[in-house]
């Protein structure tokens, strides 16, 4: 699956899904950003790993925090970043992508880290890149969003340490969610025991059951004795047909409150990929609470994503 | 082979215990009293440990990982050894003991001289070996040797120590 990740010496070229990567792999990738962790908290916060290297962000969906991260993580390794403004540029003036791509390498670029509307986005962009280039996934459609994913398991990782026993709840827009879909992989490769994902029928992707998972469409029950909860951002504009009554009605049967996190275990830790919409799937006293981590989260990103970068731009394993 | 090497190992606590007092008279003809240490991963780091117990030194022991400073990321990519560099002190305007456990081509040295300029910027650099040997490609001495061995290439130098072993030397061969 995704052999298109690796090169003809299976070491790891793009980073396009968590789907067909190994446990060990993962396992290193997580080890990697660890030790890139304390690199920002020098005065000098980078290491000239990727010195001379050139990383286009090519961002089609408006991103703001990721793109940033990506730049910070590119610049953490010394790396050149360039960010594509795709709505000024010229696929607008009807360019292909494949041509748009041929013009930027032609312009001696390293690696892409793509982000597109369209799932298999970034697998097709790796299919039509030279054979020096790498890319990165930073998020296709409704597919994948394989950091988010890493940074989300280093994180529970740190808080939590062995994944094997561990209750993992994930709530609320699934179906249109790539980061539950990525994250979904991660923890199943990792070994956690249960994963559960919760959410009203609607929200739930149909073949639920095939993805390796518990379904829940009640909060308080699916939030039973668990150790992490993710909360998941209505993803509005991937909605196409009214799944919902209203915002409100949501946070009233799925929103994360201080009452209903209680049916969790009392060191339960709070997720979620931002940005949070307070009062729509988690309430402020929890978002601001002792058990959240979302802040954690973000630094985390900085360091899964420079390792990405790292292990793809050398030869891995 | 090994008959020349055997000493190094039987030896090892004396030559540890001649590599301080080397080191000491150094930092005293300087009139420096407050040195830090930092050992480089792995080797390093053990022969650090077993000088800076010895030297009672009253603060932590750095550990620096020099894989993000090798020169050699084109041709085979991330080193796998990732142990994050722990320096549990400012570098800016202190005197640092750098302790390796084998100087050979002078890289090692030249990636962690890098990395430390990126924390700061010390008063002064001390080095200090367990082995010295033949095979310099860069400009690069110590300032204190454990042991020189002439080694040819095929040759090399393993330290291992806690928590599997005490520290020992072993020559091995590619």
């Amino acid at each position: 699956m995704n052999s298109i990740q690796f090169d003809e010496r299976g070491r790891l070229k793009h980073f396009i899904s968590i789907e067909g990567l190994s446990r060990e792999l993962l396992t290193k990738i997580l080890d990697v950003a660890e030790s890139f962790i304390e690199v920002k908290d020098r005065k000098v916060k980078k290491v000239p790993l990727l010195r001379g290297k050139s990383i286009i962000n090519l961002f089609f969906e408006p991103s703001t925090r990721t793109r940033t991260t990506f730049e910070m993580a590119a610049k953490g390794l010394s790396a050149d970043v360039l960010n594509f403004n795709i709505s000024a540029s010229s696929t607008s003036k009807g360019e292909s992508l494949t041509d748009m791509l041929h013009n930027l390498e032609a312009m001696y670029c390293d690696m892409f880290v793509v982000r597109h509307a369209a799932s298999g986005a970034a697998h097709f962009i790796a299919q039509n890149v030279s054979h020096h280039v790498h890319v990165v996934n930073a998020g296709d459609g409704c597919h994948e969003h394989p950091t988010q994913a890493m940074l989300d398991v280093l994180t529970i990782r740190q808080y939590k340490g062995d994944f094997a026993p561990l209750k993992v709840a994930i709530v609320g827009d699934i179906l249109h969610s790539r980061v539950a879909r990525s994250l979904i992989y991660a923890l199943n490769t990792l070994g956690t025991e249960e994963v559960r994902i919760i959410a009203p029928r609607t929200l739930l992707p149909l073949n639920a059951q095939d993805m390796g998972v518990s379904v829940y469409e009640n909060l308080r029950d699916g939030l039973q004795d668990v150790d992490v909860v993710v909360m998941l951002r209505l993803q509005r504009e991937r909605m196409q047909s009214a799944l919902l009554p209203n915002e409100h009605e949501f946070f009233q049967f799925y929103g994360l409150n201080e009452d209903v996190l209680a049916e969790a275990k009392p060191d339960v830790i709070v997720m979620h990929p931002g940005p949070i919409n307070r009062g729509v799937e988690i309430a402020s006293s929890v978002a601001d609470g002792e058990q959240s981590v979302i802040l954690r989260q973000v630094s985390n990103g900085i360091a899964v994503r420079m390792a990405v970068m790292a292990m793809t731009l050398g030869a891995a394993i | 082979m090994s008959e020349r090497f055997q000493p190094l190992n039987q030896q090892l606590s004396s030559i540890l215990d001649k590599m301080v007092a080397d080191i000491q008279s150094r930092l005293q003809a300087q009139g420096i009293d407050d040195a830090v240490m930092i050992g480089i991963r792995t080797g390093g780091v053990w022969v650090a440990e077993a000088l800076h117990q010895r030297m009672s030194l009253p603060e932590p022991l750095g550990h620096l990982n020099i894989s993000f400073y090798r020169d050699d990321f084109s041709k085979i990519g991330l080193h796998p050894q990732v142990e994050p560099s722990a320096l549990p002190f400012a570098v800016d305007d202190r005197h640092i003991v750098l302790v390796d456990d084998v100087l050979h081509t002078g890289r090692t040295i030249r990636a962690a001289l890098n990395e430390l300029f990126d924390y700061g910027r010390p008063a002064s650099v001390l080095l200090a070996v367990l082995v010295d040997r033949p095979g310099r490609e860069l400009p690069v001495q110590a300032d204190v040797i454990g042991q020189f061995l002439e080694l040819d290439s095929s040759e090399y130098v393993q330290v291992s120590g806690p928590p599997d072993t005490p520290i020992c030397v072993s020559l091995k061969t590619t």
